[in-house]
Order: C-alpha cells, then structure tokens, then sequence
C-alpha cells in the first residue's frame, strides 16, 4: 500500500475544505436552525408525537441524514469530477498508486467532511430539543457507514459525468426525492398501507430507520436489515469502482 | 552506458479506432536527452502518455528501469516523472502545496530542503505561497516541471516544453534541462522545432503518423538536415553544364536555365564564392540567384524515402 499517497490526497482535499471552513460550518448550523424553527416549532406544535417521541426530535436523525447524503456525493462527485475537468487527473493515472488508494483519499476525504457537518448539525439540533441517543455506538456506526457508502456513490457520479449538468442530475433527479421519501421527516407507519409496501423499495429508509433506531430504540424496518442495506450498497459501490479503475472506463482512452 | 527506458513495438488504437501508435520501437540509454522531433499529430503525447499510465496500450511492451508499465507499474511510475504538454494545476492551491502533493502521491516523505532546492532552480520560489491562478503562463509550465522532480525520477518526459513560449524562458528552458541532465536525469522531451532539438540533445528521434523514422546522433542528422540549396537562374537557357563547372556537382533543372548546387551549412567552406565566379569566368550570364533552406516537412519526406531504400 502506498500509504503516503492516501495521505496526500486526503490532505489535498481536505484543504480546500478548510479554505472554506467558516462557510462549511455556517450553512448546516444555519439550515439547521430553520429546519427546527419551520418544522418543528410551526408543524410539529400541531403534530403532537409520533412514536412517543416528540416531532422536533423526531426529525433530528432525518435531518442529519439528508445532510450527510448529501454532503458526501456532493464532496466525492466534485472531488474526483475537477480533476477531470482541469486535467490535473493525469497526475493520478500517472502516479504509482492503484485503485484502492485513489479511492481512500478521495473518499475518505468526502465522508470526513460529511461527518464533520453531520456533527455540526447534531450539535445544533441539541441545542432546540431534548436529545437522548439510545445506542450511541450504533449511531456513530451507521453515521460513519453512511458518509462512507454515498461518498463512494458520489466517485462512481463523479467519474460518470460528462460535464457539470450530469454531476447535478443524479443528486438532484435521484438522491434527494429518495431521501426526502424515505422517512426522513415522519415514520412510514403514519404512510397508507400501499405506500408502505412501495416505500420499502427504497434503499434510503433502511439507512434512516437504523440510524433513528439508534437514537430512539424504535424503528420502520428490522436494524439487522438496515446494517445489511447499508453493507450491500457499500460492497456495491466498491465494486463498480474497482471495474472502473480496471478498464479505465472514463478515465484512462 | 546502460539503457533505461526500452520500447518494444508499441501499438496504439483509439477507441474511435484511429490508429496513433503504428508499432514504435526505441531504446533510451541512462543519462540521455532525447528529443522526439514531429509534427503536430505524429504520436508524440501519445506515447508519452502510454508510457505514462494515462492511456493504456493496443499491444506491445515498455519497460522502465527494467520493470514493465503494467505489471510492475509501481516501480516503473516511480522512475517517472511526467510534464504534460497542456497546463493542468489547481487554480486556487499554493504553488508549494500542490508541488508538496506531487511528491506525497509518489509515496514519499516530506522533504522541505528538496522542495526548496527545486523551487529556487526554477525560479518559483518567491512565488511559493501565490495561488497558482495567479501566475503568468511561463511560472505555471515551470510549477508543472517542479511537481514532476518533487519526487526525484530518473526519467523525466517534457512534452513540448517550450511550445508557445517566448524566446527568453525558451532559453532558460534549455538551461533547465541541461542541469537536469548533470544531476544525471534522463530526459525525453518532444518539440517540433529542429533549433531545439539541436541546442539540447544528444540524440533525436524523427516520428510522423505514428511511426518513429529513425533515431540518431545528433550531430550526424544535424549534418544532414543542414543542406542548403542555391539556384542560379540564367539569363539564357543552355544545352549542358560546360566543363569548366564539373567540378561543382550541379543540376540543370528548369527550362536548362536553372543551376542547382547543394551545400552543407555546418561545412567549413560553402564553395559559393568559388562557384559563383567559376560560372561567371563560363561566360553565363546570371538573372537572378535564389537561396532555398530544406523545410522540416521536406526533411521528413527526405527521411522518409531514405528510410525506406
Ligand atoms: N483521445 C484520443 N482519441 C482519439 N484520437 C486521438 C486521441 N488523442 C489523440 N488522438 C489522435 O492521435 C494522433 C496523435 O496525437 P498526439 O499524440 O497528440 O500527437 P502529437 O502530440 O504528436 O501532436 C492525432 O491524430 C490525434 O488526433
Ligand atoms: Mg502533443
């Protein structure tokens, strides 16, 4: 393993990160806030608890979901997808390090910063609702899994896409509906029986439901099945990117 | 002297299935500056780029160092060190912070006395904490040859280094890569300008349509290309050369009223003067004379033709 190349890399990704640091910190702790004082402060005085559990903090694990997601593809895609377009990528293809190397760094670089903000907005949440975390190592296990496996996700668009529209499309037309569908601001019981059958279709209300699970002993779906959703995307994922890298397939003509 | 870099009949088909790479073969001694002479569209990325990593070969073999590109890509990838024709650099990074990087991607660890070494030669160092965006074109092509020694490799690829460069840097440029060649860096460097591969190399590689021609000493194909050609244009057409001109090796072309006569550049004397005044002791009268310089087009047919009988 060059080891040394990780570490580039990560370092490299991460600094322009820090070169944007007060923005990376302000925007999650600014929606954040607006999120509680629409939803959990307008609706939630008129939804009284689901499951026991008050609405603001119901949303909490939600709303740090949709965040990380997002963030993670967001920072992979952009990662890998600028070296493409600013041509700098020939260092990479030309360098001594083979895929899984490639990948450490610019992944472990994107879910870092997706945990960083998952963080942050589940410091600010605290501050709006009484927040009790039930099996605090489940939920940094799933937090982590998350950023990691839709980082993961984010390379594989960020190698795909062509321009900058392409980089959009996935997120946009895919990803969020997805995560807004999948629970994140109410449980599927609440959804009318038929919903409910459709809904477990989707992959992301295993993920929310394990990680609410976490936090509040109660889920939509068995945890042993999220652990196994989000396992199985992950190997997916690291599948896809080890054929990439092994036919070039939009890297190397 | 030892051979370092070995080519072994690499093909090259793009997806599209043009054919850029029709079978190259050459050898690179250890300790040499090569110069890949072409025109635009000969090859010349092309192979770089193969050897490099960044397109993957039809058929054929490159060994660096003894390891092969593809099954000991790691140790062969670390001989290199590769200056690409277009300028890529991340615009908003520091000019020591991406040339940091370079060498952390090779595996290595940190060494700020290198980095300052080869910041100083290549005149960047004042500018090591200036946003890359902000330097002129020539800083930036000097950023890109630092990242490329920021990991010490024994072979060093300059894809047209000096193209659309002004005529001082292009000069600094040779001193470079002579320094370089001192500290005992193989170099292969592309160019289409004769001039260059003339001042800098020790030997030239001609390729076109994706076939190298020859590779030869430069000062023996120096001698060849240096041909120059006078015509002599005569007020009145004649049957033959007369014999008191023999001895000049001529050629009657035209309508009979044009002299040809070829001589070297490089030689000590051009027999111009002593030509000229033996055709006028002929009694020809002179129309006008005409000097032609061979075009790296013709010399290319030249070579080409010559290769080929
Ligand atoms: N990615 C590519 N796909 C298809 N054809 C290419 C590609 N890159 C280069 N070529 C073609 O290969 C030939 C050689 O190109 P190149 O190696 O860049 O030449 P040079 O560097 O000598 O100017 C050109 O005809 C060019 O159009
Ligand atoms: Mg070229």
């Amino acid at each position: 393993m060059n080891w040394g190349a990780i570490a580039a890399i990560y370092r490299f990704e991460m600094s322009r990160f820090f070169r944007t640091l007060m923005q990376s910190f302000l925007s999650p702790v600014l929606s954040t806030s607006l999120y509680f004082v629409v939803f959990g402060t307008a609706i939630g005085s008129r939804i009284d608890q689901v499951e026991g559990i008050s609405y603001g903090a119901f949303i909490v694990p939600g709303l740090i979901m949709l965040s990380v997601m997002t963030q993670a593809i967001s920072n992979a895609s952009f990662g890998i997808y600028f070296p493409k377009f600013i041509g700098t990528v020939y260092e990479l293809l030309s360098a001594p390090v083979n895929f899984l190397e490639i990948v450490l760094g610019y992944v472990g670089a994107a879910a870092s910063k997706a945990l960083f903000i998952g963080t942050v907005i589940l410091c600010t949440a605290a501050f709006f609702v009484d927040l009790r975390i039930a099996h605090p190592l489940a939920m940094v296990l799933f937090l982590v899994l998350t950023c990691l496996s839709f980082a993961l996700m984010g390379f594989i668009i960020g190698i795909w896409a062509r321009n900058f529209e392409q980089l959009q499309l996935v997120p946009l037309l895919i990803v969020t509906p997805l995560v807004f569908l999948g629970g994140s601001f109410y449980s599927i019981t609440m959804l009318p029986p038929v919903w409910q059958t459709i809904t477990l279709f989707n992959p992301v209300v295993y993920l929310i439901s394990g990680f609410r699970w976490a936090f509040f002993d109660t889920s939509d779906v068995p945890v042993g099945l999220s652990l196994l959703a989000i396992g199985g995307f992950t190997c997916l994922c690291l599948a896809v990117i080890w054929w990439i890298f092994r036919t070039g397939w939009r890297l190397r003509s | 002297m030892s051979t370092i870099l070995s080519i072994r009949d690499l093909r090259k088909r793009y997806d599209g299935g043009f054919e850029a790479l029709k079978g190259v073969s050459l050898e690179i001694e250890q300790g040499e500056i090569l110069a890949l002479l072409g025109p635009n569209g000969a090859g010349k990325t092309t192979l770089i780029s193969t050897i490099c990593g960044i397109t993957t070969p039809t058929s054929g073999s490159v060994t660096v160092g003894g390891h092969d590109i593809i099954s000991g890509f790691r140790a062969a990838r670390s001989m290199i060190g590769l200056v690409p024709q277009e300028v890529a650099l991340e615009p908003f990074e520091t000019v020591i912070r991406t040339v940091r990087f370079s060498r952390g991607l090779f595996g290595h660890p940190r060494d700020e006395a290198l980095i300052e070494r080869i910041l100083r030669r290549l005149s960047l160092w004042d500018k090591r904490n200036a946003p890359v965006k902000e330097l002129s074109g020539g800083m930036k092509r000097r950023v890109l040859i630092a990242k490329a020694l920021a990991h010490e490799p024994r072979v060093l690829f300059l894809d047209e280094p000096t193209a659309g460069v002004d005529v001082e840097l292009r000069k600094d440029m040779w001193d470079t890569v002579a320094e370089l060649k001192a500290d005992g860096v193989t170099i292969i460097l592309t160019t289409h300008y004769i001039e260059e591969a003339e001042a800098i190399a020790d030997r030239v590689g001609v390729i076109s349509g994706g076939e190298l021609l020859l590779v030869e000493d430069k000062k023996r194909l120096m001698a060849r290309m240096g041909k120059k050609r006078i015509e002599v244009l005569l007020s009145a057409p004649i049957r033959k050369i007369p014999p008191a001109l023999a001895a000049h090796d001529l050629v009657l072309t035209g309508d009979n009223d044009t002299l040809v006569y070829e001589y070297d550049t490089h030689a000590e004397r051009t027999g111009i003067t002593r030509l000229l005044n033996d055709v006028a002791a002929a009694g020809l009268v002179l129309r006008d004379v005409k000097t032609r310089e061979s075009s790296l087009e013709e010399i290319f047919v030249d070579l080409v033709s010559e290769g080929r009988s």
